[in-house]
């Protein structure tokens, strides 16, 4: 909104549903590619599947997603503790997309 | 082409800027010199969209009023009336008010519990016992679903009758509430006449919130507020306010005044109660009557009303501007309600998450039916009847007033008390149509002082993002 300003608490609370709806998705088509903070709104794949019921067809590898996991939405159970006990524990992949092979499996 | 029109609105200035409030969604916005020329230009009738979208700006300041619905396309269909698949489920309970006893110790002469007013039948039980209010308070929890924060009202008659009852419901209601995890707010209002320093020391001790009935000076308050043989209560009433204030420190204590047309002098009342007596905050009433009587206000009585409300109005908005507070609750209520951007589908929670017990344990709308027959919505002894509350949801529902249609403040008033109208018209759905033009000026008057405040001193507008709304 440029023209109206909120002067309540209601204007507040629709501006931000308005900016919500109508916002268009970004995801990771900026440059730098853009992360939202929290996972619900990440349109990231791995977290779906393609139209086949796999994965195959998704428009980034799946392996992709394990990067979400990790500091912009650290999920313990998903990565390992790169804080304290593992912090080189992707340090073979420079490329999730091509080297996700190379990550280290971490038994605990 | 597709003709563009404006929807309902109020715009009006604070200084250089601008605000509009939207109707029925009641949000306050600013508007930009873009907005403003094409709601100037729609303030004549629709126009068509090529006229209006004449430059990038304007098409995108037009899109923008579109989204909130503050213009739309002519010919487009209003919201339509909900309509109800199923009667509506009454909602979970907050509130329930005891009057716990009919009588009192005054005569006032407008009172509408012993007037030509009363709506409950003379043979009902006068005192609420123990088990009553026991059973009361089971009934609030039981009701209470999901609300975790729950609220209790002693009322009468005068309150402090039955002040025996009032103590151990307290510690009972504190119990209950602690056993299910929930926690229970008190209030009591009472005339003072019967307050002691044990009574004042007991109400600050337990945090009881408390709202005195006095109408203002002695000469005022003498006029109608009076004892059975017609002696005047000011003299009783005054040291005790004052020994009350004097010990209870730690809760904001408020004055309800009821103005008649014999006493209707504003400034001088709010004067001598928050400057003279040192109360918080003070609310002013018209009385509820029936028409004709000689202490009714009616038509040029709401004109002084108003301009006495105007000029009390003026005084706030300088003192907030300033970062202090002046104790006119009848504009904090409305300004709270503005700042949430509350929109009503009823007037007030009577039925939704508030309901009245009559002495004998009689469930009404509120207070002030509680006990009136017809009225009732149960009991505190066999229940709460549903069914008679999603019909009256159903009944006094906004959408099936036809006479608030087209009224711009239908999103804040919702049709007024059911009890005036009940007194009025006898049938609590009518709106109150005696007072609309009344409501609609200090609602505009509200709303100026609303962003005077905003554009002045926002942060002041914080505080109420805490007060309750009605």
């Amino acid at each position: 909104m440029k023209h109206l300003k909120p002067g309540n608490r209601k204007a507040e609370a629709a501006f931000e549903w308005l900016e919500a709806e109508g916002g268009e998705v970004k995801a990771l088509q900026e440059t730098p590619p853009h992360y939202p903070p929290g996972c619900t709104t990440i349109f990231s794949p791995g977290w779906e599947v393609d139209s086949t019921g796999g994965t195959a067809a998704l428009c980034q590898p799946m392996e992709r997603d394990l990067y979400d996991c990790y500091k912009t939405c650290f999920w313990p159970a998903q990565v390992p503790d790169y804080l304290n006990n593992n912090p080189d524990w992707h340090s073979g992949c420079a490329s999730a997309t091509q080297d996700w092979r190379k990550i280290d499996l971490i038994f605990p | 082409m597709t003709l563009v029109r404006a929807n309902e609105l109020r715009r009006f200035n604070a200084g250089e800027r601008e605000f509009a409030f939207l109707v029925p969604s009641s949000i306050v916005v600013e508007l930009d010199g873009e907005v403003r020329s094409i709601l100037d230009r729609l303030s004549d009738g629709p126009k068509h969209v090529g006229e209006l979208a004449s430059s990038k700006e304007a098409i995108e300041a037009l899109r923008e009023l579109a989204s909130l619905g503050a213009v739309s396309r002519d010919g487009a269909p209003d919201v339509p009336l909900a309509e109800l698949a199923s009667p509506p489920v009454p909602p979970p309970l907050s509130t329930i008010v005891l009057n716990v006893t009919n009588s009192c110790n005054l005569s006032c002469r407008y009172c509408y519990e012993y007037g030509e007013d009363r709506l409950e039948s003379p043979a009902a039980p006068q005192i609420m016992d123990e088990e009553t209010a026991r059973r009361a308070v089971d009934t609030l929890i039981a009701e209470s679903g999901h609300n975790r924060r729950l609220q209790v009202t002693f009322f009468g008659g005068e309150t402090l009758l039955n002040f025996k009852v009032i103590r151990p419901t307290v510690e009972y209601a504190r119990r209950r509430a602690a056993e299910e995890g929930k926690f229970i707010d008190f209030s009591l209002t009472t005339n003072a006449t019967l307050l002691t320093r044990e009574i004042s020391q007991w109400l600050a001790d337990n945090r009881i919130g408390v709202t005195v009935s006095i109408d203002g000076p002695r000469d005022v308050q003498d006029s109608m507020r009076v004892f059975g043989r017609g002696l005047g209560s000011y003299d009783v009433v005054a040291p005790r306010i004052k020994e009350l204030l004097s010990i209870y420190k730690t809760r904001p204590i408020g004055a309800r005044v009821t103005l008649t047309a014999k006493t209707i002098d504003v400034p001088r009342i709010f004067h001598h109660l928050i400057d003279e007596m040192g109360f918080y905050e003070v609310g002013f009433a018209p009385v509820t009557s029936s028409s004709g009587l000689d202490y009714a206000i009616d038509g040029e009585g709401f004109d002084i009303l108003l301009a006495q409300f105007a000029d009390l109005a003026e005084r706030y908005v300088d003192a907030a501007i300033d970062g202090r507070y002046l104790g006119f609750s009848n504009l904090s209520d409305v300004l709270g309600e503005i700042h949430k951007g509350v929109s009503k589908a009823y007037p007030c929670g009577a039925g939704l998450g508030l309901l009245g017990v009559a002495p004998g344990g009689e469930i009404g709308l509120c207070h002030r039916f509680a006990g009136s027959g017809d009225h009732d919505f149960g009991d505190v002894h066999t229940g709460v009847d549903s069914a008679k509350r999603s019909e009256h949801l159903v009944k006094g529902h906004l959408d099936h007033r036809t006479d608030c249609r087209t009224c711009w403040v239908r999103s804040l008033c919702s049709g007024g008390c059911y009890h005036e109208a009940q007194v009025r018209y006898g049938d609590r759905f009518r709106p109150n149509l005696h007072y609309c033009d009344w409501i609609r000026a200090w609602t505009s008057l509200a709303l100026e002082a609303y962003t005077r405040i905003l554009v002045g001193n926002p942060a002041f507008l914080e505080r109420f993002d805490e007060r309750k709304v009605a």
